[in-house]
């Protein structure tokens, strides 16, 4: 028995495989390296699936049960595709005072998708963060990454209509 | 090296400033940024090209973020107080900025910084905050940066920090006040061939965004901090754990890490002495549970961020079963301070029990949202009224809520209250990290409790059964009873409930997550009977 570990080949000749592969030579293939990992598939794929989980689990010589249960405990983590376009709605506490409430509605309203939903055809998913701390901005809202604070309902989904 | 050196060097690095007069400083922390701050900063830029006697750069939070995008003009080496401030400033505003360098102000950007929000702060912790570009470590060695830790090294062993430290008086500033002195000196005293420093920045609180602002204004203190602390426990490897909600806070810190290791203030060796400090970044994933110490450290193992009973405190048996020392942000941005000044003169700001200054986050229905820092003791009536300017549109003032969810509200009748550890923890609240998320009389206080355990429900780690299921419960009742659907008993029911919960809960989460009902029942019990049913 050899005790060198044999790690399991990238799934696919997808480059961004090297990317998650790099990461985890990074950390020296360690167990403690799963969330760091599991941040670089999500950023190189935008979700966890199946393959890229049974793969970091080979990679990682960790049960794939472990790496289930640390990418379902994280709220940030998705095991689901996301649309093209994501649009996270603070909830937290200023934003809430503040409306937020309203703007979940709004959304919905229009589009028919609450905070963990994408429309049917995957053109926007809707999240809800607990807090992205720009409570100054309050009600704020994160649209492809980019913070957009003082929102109002018709003000959101006017935005949200623009994006291709 | 030694003080003389690093004066040396900070002397050198002003000296690149020779013939510069007055800053322009552009705010370029998140609130700033996302109000549009950086093609601010490039028209300034553009504008002021010839290399003249005035500089225009970009620096941490000022404060005020609720008027951002901020920019100062200040004398070089003023502070906030000395400068001429500038609210909502647009991109074709450069010009004009520019003309009143040294001159007259523009009227309708102006913001006066004579105002109780600027006058009444005392900063320590966010001393160089809207001063210096968070990006260069040049500008914090320049402002005096790195004094601390080379003090420490050069000239204190480290049971003299220990001492400085438990002199000071200092409490931990991520909410629960346990004296820092005592739990550096714990870690010092355990015998092991490893040991680790946690910086906490997984700021979950909602509604608090302090740890933001240090570490995108000034990520060299906390880095500071962390070697100061690892010098005096004699650890040699220290994390940063910090959310991935902060992608900006990331950033800064991992340049921060890069630029004082690639100067020697970081890796082996450190100022030519035998001390050794490297740092990492771990990022969290969206769990506010992750900002309990236990569970802090099992999400940098890589497990499921769900903690585990205590003791053993980390102290004895932290990270990989090593004696570990967990610090939040703040705490952390006071230390350089301290061994500048010494504890003494920190010891001399504050109140009897609870020394030095707080950095707290005003958010809600008030006039001044933003970040204040202020010495311990000072009354919440100062704090709301005067510092933030009290409620907008001539609405009258409910109550506050301090310490996030695990915290209390504080109604109008108490607001002459001097805020510190303790004076708060009589009102039924806490400290917490430093979120004050203001009320006004449209806001329903039921409701706010029915928040606040819709968020603990689903942020419950699902570890222990009187924190999973008694939330949820908990939550159910609530909502009923905003919907006008609950009755006396389950009223009853939902205070029984509040008692378990708070008694067997396995950590802080569970323990305090009745906190916000307890709360609103103990002042506002009245608006909860109003919406109960007959049988």
């Amino acid at each position: 028995m050899s005790l060198l570990q044999t790690r399991p080949a990238l799934p696919s000749d997808d480059k961004r495989w090297k990317l998650v592969n790099a990461a985890m030579r990074r950390n020296g293939y360690a167990g403690h390296a799963l969330i760091e990992t599991l941040h670089s598939v999500q950023e190189s794929f935008g979700y966890l699936d199946e393959p890229a989980m049974r793969f970091v689990a080979g990679s990682l010589d960790l049960p794939l049960s472990k790496v289930y249960g640390v990418a379902t405990f994280y709220h940030l983590f998705m095991l689901k595709p996301k649309g093209r376009h994501a649009c996270v709605v603070c909830t937290g506490t200023a934003c809430y005072i503040k409306g937020a409430g309203a703007l979940v509605d709004a959304v919905e309203a229009r589009f028919g998708v609450r905070p963990g939903e994408t429309t049917e055809d995957d053109r926007l998913s809707v999240l809800a963060a607990r807090c992205v701390g720009a409570c100054s901005l309050a009600p704020a809202v994160v649209v492809n990454g980019d913070l957009a604070g003082k929102q109002t309902a018709d003000r959101l989904v006017a935005k949200l209509e623009e994006l291709a | 090296m030694n003080l003389d050196d690093l004066a040396e060097k900070a002397e050198e690095y002003r000296a690149r400033d020779a013939g510069i007069t007055h800053e322009v400083r552009v705010c370029v922390a998140a609130a700033c940024q996302s109000g549009g701050s950086l093609p601010v900063l490039e028209a300034l830029k553009a504008e002021c090209s010839d290399g003249g006697t005035c500089k225009v750069k970009g620096v941490g939070c000022m404060g005020l973020c609720s008027a951002g995008p901020m920019v100062a003009i200040a004398p070089k080496g003023g502070t906030i107080p000395d400068s001429i401030l500038y609210r909502e400033v647009k991109p074709h505003d450069a010009v004009e900025v520019l003309a009143s360098v040294g001159g007259t102000p523009v009227e309708r950007l102006h913001t006066p910084t004579d105002q109780p929000f600027f006058a009444r702060q005392q900063r320590i912790v966010r001393e160089n905050s809207g001063l210096i570009d968070p990006e260069s470590f040049t500008g914090y060695v320049a402002a005096g940066g790195y004094a601390g830790l080379i003090k420490a090294l050069s000239e204190m062993t480290p049971g003299d920090v220990l001492r400085e430290m438990t002199t000071s008086g200092l409490r931990g500033r991520g909410g629960g006040g346990y004296p820092t002195g005592l739990k550096w000196s714990t870690v010092a005293k355990m015998p092991a061939d490893q040991k680790y420093v946690i910086c906490n920045g997984d700021e979950g609180d909602p509604g608090a965004f302090m740890d933001r602002a240090v570490l995108e204004s000034d990520p060299h203190r906390v880095l500071e901090g962390m070697a100061i602390a690892a010098y005096a426990i004699g650890a040699t490897k220290g994390y940063v754990y910090v959310r991935a909600e902060y992608p900006l806070a990331v950033e800064r810190m991992e340049l921060a890490i890069r630029k004082a290791k690639r100067s020697g203030f970081l890796g082996s060796k450190i100022a030519e002495t035998q001390f050794s400090f490297e740092v990492e970044i771990r990022l969290g994933a969206g769990a506010f549970v992750c900002g309990e110490e236990t569970a802090l450290m099992a999400s940098i193992e890589g497990l499921r961020g769900q903690p585990r009973p205590r003791p053993p405190y980390p102290a004895e048996a932290g990270l990989w079963g090593y004696p570990t020392l967990i610090n939040n942000v703040e705490t952390f941005a006071n230390i350089a301070p301290i061994i500048t000044h010494g504890g003494e003169w920190f010891a001399g700001i504050g109140t009897e029990k609870s020394k030095g200054t707080k950095v707290f986050a005003l958010a809600g229905s008030i006039r001044n949202i933003g970040l204040i820092e202020v010495p311990m003791g000072m009354s919440l009536r100062e704090i709301i009224e005067e510092i933030g300017g009290g409620c907008p549109g001539g609405k009258a003032f409910k109550a506050v809520q301090t310490g996030g969810p695990s915290g209390g509200c504080i109604p109008a009748q108490h607001l002459d209250i001097a805020v510190d550890y303790d004076s708060l923890k009589t009102l039924g609240t806490m400290m917490g990290s430093g979120g004050m998320i203001v009320m006004d009389e449209t806001c329903d206080m039921v409701d706010v409790a029915r928040y606040f355990m819709e968020f603990c429900m689903s942020e419950s780690c699902g570890k222990c059964i009187p924190c999973r299921t008694g939330t949820w419960q908990m939550h159910e009742l609530l909502d009923r009873i905003t919907k006008s659907k609950g009755t006396h008993k389950d009223l009853a029911l939902l205070e029984e409930l509040c008692d378990v919960v708070q008694a067997t809960s396995l950590c802080g989460l569970g323990q305090s997550a009745p906190n916000p009902v307890l709360s609103t029942l103990r002042y506002f019990r009245e608006e909860y009977e109003a919406k109960l049913t007959a049988e």
